[in-house]
């Protein structure tokens, strides 16, 4: 138990840190707040209005003090205003993020999936046919930019064959609650799929390494002995001796996962958190920003808490053996 | 002949990377001025003998502005790779120096990585206003944490190994210790760490010029051009998305394969 308190506790410190270094961060901005807030009306205001907007909001207050002001709001549970879209921060992350939750869940769950398996295939017989390609194709997904790989599914299976919608969650021009399920799959099909080929890569070359070590140990040479196959030997021992790497990485890489998605988003203009944190940046929206990343930390934390206790679920050694 | 093989396939690759970027960089030498000369009479063309890799909607030559977009992302991973090599070192050395600066250290560290890279680097680059010095200060400043922790882990086994306790017990200063025995053993790991870097660097870079946070659109660099490209997507104007994107994949693969096989080599 104390260990799991250590973690939380950490935890907070680490949250506390990203709060510290974003806030600063958009503290050092050029942007002008008030400018921000007033966008194109900017030419309607005069100097008068001006510092009384910025009085409004505090923005004349030193960089600490303001700090102070939104931790405090921060731990009573608002995070304030955002003007791009009209609404409160927590809001705008929730509904968006439900909408991203879908393709971030399914991208998770089919890359690890996919990416396991693959990685004990290609690692059950090094040098075979079957392992050359899967290697080839990882180191090539490895080192392909996310977002020109979903512009080329876009050109293939959208404008060229016509296959899947080229944009957005549902259909132009129809209301949120008249889009039928099917429709939504239909255009979650493509942003998915080519998010969950990114991801392959890694956890692929992770598992087949695993695999490799395990086909040279003297547990494989033992059942090797005992007249096992090799795919025998994968599915008896390699499953569960490569499964630790790939359920850490699964869970450890959720942060580039969220990376990718908006990059996706971006390409299939779906519209979800990865598009809004790209609106906030491009509008200077700083509140929904600050926001964005905390609540991007606290995602990515979480997964790596999860690995980590994961680790000794899977490997009990490493528990009893680290206390 | 087996264990010269390694070094053979690095120079090889080495020598093969050497040439390539040497022909990008002449490249903008030559071609100073059909990087953004407009040929109205040829407007989106598709790929010919006259327009090697077609044209964009401006009548601009697809090839002339791909090679600029690479040589300008070349520089940029170059000096932001070197950047958070030196960030790496320098940060790694601190946490060694004391016990507390190294818990300091690990937490800049987890800090850092618990927020997706792709969010930082647009928190950095929004508060540095954007601009080509905010990407490579940017993707320096992100990329440094892996680098950092390999070369803690040496420094911490280094300091133990015999050779420099004594030399630290003949009573050589920790300035000489660092720069005569530790240093050069540390070399290697940083040319293959800023190697390793460049890959990432490079496609951070494409990514946050693409979303709009990056270099600014009147520069040919490949996010721009990709951004651009989004536009005419529908219209089934393939080479403006395909060409720029596969130059991009190319330069990766190679400096991947590079750093793999000097890494194998050292």
């Amino acid at each position: 138990m104390p260990r799991i308190a250590m973690r939380l506790g950490r935890l907070a410190l680490v949250l506390l840190c990203v709060a510290l270094v974003s806030f600063g961060l958009m503290m050092l901005s050029p942007i002008d707040q008030v400018d921000a807030y007033l966008g194109p009306q900017v030419a309607q205001v005069s100097p008068e209005q001006r510092a009384l907007i910025a009085e409004r909001w505090g923005f004349d207050a030193p960089p600490a003090v303001q700090f102070g002001h939104w931790l405090r709001q921060l731990a009573s549970g608002g995070l304030g205003w955002s003007h791009v879209y009209n609404q409160p921060v927590s809001e705008v992350i929730g509904q968006r993020f439900q909408r991203s939750i879908v393709l971030l869940a399914g991208a998770w769950l089919v890359s690890a999936l996919l990416g396991f398996a693959l990685g004990v295939m290609a690692g059950a017989k090094e040098g075979s046919p079957l392992d050359k390609m899967i290697s080839t194709y990882a180191y090539l997904t490895a080192s392909t930019p996310a977002f020109w790989l979903a512009m080329l599914a876009v050109l293939l299976f959208s404008v060229t064959l016509g296959w899947a919608p080229t944009c957005c969650a549902g259909p132009a021009g129809m209301l949120d609650q008249d889009v039928t399920l099917a429709t939504r799959l239909h255009h979650l099909v493509l942003p998915v799929a080519t998010l969950a080929l990114l991801g392959i890569a890694n956890i692929t070359l992770h598992t087949r390494t695993r695999m490799l070590a395990l086909m040279r140990s003297d547990i494989a040479i033992h059942a090797f002995a005992q007249g096992a196959g090799r795919f025998d030997v994968a599915w008896r021992h390699g499953l569960r001796h490569a499964s630790l790497p790939a359920v850490t990485l699964a869970f450890a890489s959720l942060g580039e996962l969220f990376g990718g998605s908006i990059l996706i988003e971006q390409v299939f203009a779906y519209p979800g958190l990865g598009q809004a944190t790209v609106a906030a940046g491009l509008r200077s929206d700083i509140p929904l920003l600050l926001g964005i990343a905390l609540f991007t930390a606290l995602f990515v934390s979480i997964g790596n808490l999860v690995a980590d206790t994961l680790y000794g679920v899977i490997d009990p050694r490493l528990t009893t053996g680290g206390s | 002949m087996i264990t010269a093989q390694p070094r053979l396939r690095a120079i090889l690759s080495l020598s093969i990377t050497a040439v390539f970027i040497g022909g990008l960089i002449a490249s903008q030498w030559l071609l100073t001025d059909s990087v953004q000369r407009m040929q109205f009479d040829a407007r989106l063309a598709p790929p010919s003998l006259e327009h090697w890799l077609g044209t964009d909607a401006l009548g601009r030559e697809l090839w002339a502005r791909t090679l600029a977009g690479l040589a300008l992302s070349f520089w940029v991973g170059c000096l932001a790779a070197l950047l958070s090599t030196l960030i790496a070192l320098s940060l790694a050395a601190l946490a060694t120096l004391s016990a507390r600066l190294d818990a300091l250290v690990s937490l800049l560290i987890d800090t850092l990585l618990s927020v997706p890279h792709l969010i930082l680097l647009m928190l950095i680059a929004f508060a540095l206003g954007g601009g080509t010095q905010a990407v490579i200060i940017a993707v320096a400043v992100t990329h440094w944490p892996s680098l950092a922790r390999v070369l803690r882990a040496e420094l911490w086994q280094l300091r133990q190994a015999p050779y420099v306790r004594i030399s630290r017990a003949l009573g050589k200063s920790r300035w000489f210790v660092l720069h005569g025995h530790l240093l050069p053993h540390l070399l290697p790991h940083c040319l293959v760490g800023a190697l390793l870097l460049f890959p990432h660097a490079i496609l951070h870079e494409a990514a946050l010029t693409f979303l709009g946070f990056g270099l600014s659109p009147s520069q040919p660099a490949i996010g721009v051009l990709l951004a651009e490209a989004m536009r005419y997507l529908n219209g089934g104007y393939w080479w403006l998305g395909v060409f720029p994107g596969l130059g991009l994949l190319l330069m990766v693969l190679m400096f991947e394969r590079l750093s793999s096989q000097l890494r194998r080599a050292l």
